[in-house]
């Protein structure tokens, strides 16, 4: 294992990503909500780029009284990374898939120290 | 631990380039060795829409001209004599490259920029040859004025001939048939059908004309006799009274995308056009494979209590399914691999299922959707990723992609 420098501290804005290389391994290091997440930067459907999207919130249904449909929303609590292949999401706080939770993005650990942002391959 | 420095790459402020998009389908080109055989995508677009003026130019009509010509300097989207579609093919953003790509910078022309493009994307997957259809037209067949489809298509077909199948080898195009006016597709045919690069013909399956009309007769007859094939590409139509109550495009598009060919390919069977032309081959585009099975398993069981109502057929409907043409994309490959397997086995995938990548649209396949199948062998991806298209379009003349022909060329100095 591999710690790669990413970029001084601060350098990476609010819902903004970072892509770093290790040979052929490349990751994406978010930070969002004054935290870092950081996944390998490949779709497990078809191997996409899937850190190199857009970032948008979950959409909610919003039902009303006896279930009626009130029309959708978005929900900020929730923010999706979306391959930009295809349209795949994934939870940014986890790498889960938005539409099968049994699927995951590799997860690495970033850490910050010494006015660095460092993750580990 | 070791720390190491390394350059980061921010997406936000980079350049839209196809290369860089596709680094990942590149890597798989390599790493499968796709330069051992040879790689042909039967279903890939551009959006001819960008080079409009250019074939309005080309309208013969004048009248018809003149009004695309009031168009010129307008951009795309504006009001025109093209129809389009409600619809959100690029899931509402999350598939940018729909509006990237306007900004990738190419080279001058010539090549036309079309190709320059088509070829960054084809080369990163490893695809050697491709049957390039347009994008909005695929629309066309809805629109209100026949005439104007007619012109269209005429217009389309001579650009594309002249701009983009001229002087490319790797490309190849099944030319529009305006489907609407069943004597302007004879003249097509006519016309067009021994222009180079052409290597059959298509119909946009959103339509309102029944395949088995009598009228297109003289027109299939044609084909098979300069032997050339038939496809008809799906699409769809939100405003179709059934699919109108779909009020999601997932729907519209999950739905309308198979619900006109598997009518097609009803009318193409009953009416026994196979046995009237068995050696017209016919290609079903775009619709996924998962209906292949519906459509035998239900026709087979109507069949043996009504073979009355086709008395031409002589055999099941799935007999004649079998020796049909499909393309890949795109393929249904979710949670279904032993059903997945089945199918290839009932549509004799081996000999009749062709690989397409629709690329660059949003639900694109690349050839590892086939080439990782783990139940097919060696020969019957090959088959499915580039032989069987051979065949399908009787191509005498394979043409490589440049690194495919480098790798090819090293390895045999390395023997």
């Amino acid at each position: 294992m591999a710690e790669l420098f990413v970029c001084k501290a601060g350098e990476i804005g609010e819902g903004e990503v970072r892509i770093v290389a290790l040979n052929e391994i490349e990751v994406g290091v978010y930070r969002h909500g004054g935290k870092y997440f950081a996944y390998r930067n490949h779709c497990l459907h078809q191997g996409g780029p899937a850190c190199e999207g857009v970032m948008l919130p979950k959409v909610r249904d919003v039902f009303g009284e006896h279930k009626i449909l009130l029309g959708q929303t978005f929900d900020e609590a929730e923010m999706h990374i979306v391959c930009p292949w295809h349209g795949w999401e994934y939870k940014l706080e986890t790498g889960e898939c938005a539409a099968d939770a049994r699927l995951r993005l590799q997860r690495f650990t970033v850490v910050e120290r010494e006015g660095g942002v460092y993750v580990a391959v | 631990m070791d720390t190491l420095d390394t350059k980061f790459r921010d997406p936000a402020v980079e350049e839209f380039d196809t290369r860089t998009l596709l680094k990942n389908a590149d890597r798989q080109a390599k790493q499968r060795h796709y330069e051992d055989f040879l790689i042909i995508d039967v279903d890939a677009h551009h959006y001819e829409s960008e080079s409009f003026d250019a074939i309005a130019e080309y309208i013969e009509d004048p009248i018809i001209r003149h009004s695309a010509r009031a168009k010129k300097g307008m951009g795309a989207g504006r009001p025109t004599i093209t129809n389009t579609q409600v619809g959100y093919q690029d899931v509402a953003g999350r598939v940018p490259r729909y509006t990237t790509r306007r900004s990738e910078k190419t080279p001058p022309s010539p090549p036309h920029r079309d190709v320059t493009l088509t070829k960054r994307w084809m080369d990163a997957m490893g695809v050697d040859m491709v049957c390039l259809f347009p994008t909005p037209m695929l629309q066309l067949g809805l629109h209100p004025q026949v005439e104007v489809e007619v012109a269209l298509a005429r217009a389309y077909n001579r650009w594309l001939i002249d701009t983009i199948l001229a002087d490319e080898p790797r490309f190849r195009s099944m030319l529009y048939l305006p489907f609407n006016d069943p004597e302007a597709c004879y003249r097509m045919v006519k016309d067009f059908g021994d222009k180079k690069g052409v290597v059959g013909f298509m119909v946009t399956s959103a339509r309102y004309k029944a395949v088995n009309d009598n009228a297109y007769m003289k027109t299939y007859a044609l084909m098979e006799e300069m032997g050339l094939p038939l496809s008809f590409h799906a699409a769809y139509n939100w405003d179709d009274r059934a699919l109108g109550n779909a009020n999601r495009f997932i729907t519209a598009h999950a739905l309308g995308f198979t619900v006109f060919n598997m009518i097609n390919l009803a009318n193409w069977v009953v009416n026994g056009l196979p046995e009237r032309f068995p050696k017209l081959r016919v290609a079903w585009i775009e619709s996924g494979l998962a209906w292949v099975p519906f459509m035998m398993q239900r026709f087979d069981n109507e069949y043996m209590m009504r073979s009355s109502e086709c008395p031409s057929l002589k055999g099941k409907p799935s007999d004649y399914i079998r020796q049909m043409y499909f393309t890949s994309q795109p393929m249904e490959m979710v949670g279904n691999r032993t059903m997945l397997q089945e199918t290839f086995k009932m549509m004799n995938a081996e000999t009749q299922l062709c690989y397409a990548s629709d690329y660059p649209h949003w639900d694109m396949d690349l050839p590892s959707t086939i080439y990782d199948l783990p139940f097919l062998s060696e020969p019957a991806k090959r088959n499915i990723l580039g032989g069987n298209a051979v065949r399908f379009f009787n191509i005498k003349d394979p043409a490589w992609c440049d690194w495919k022909l480098a790798a090819r060329a090293a390895k045999a100095a390395a023997q």
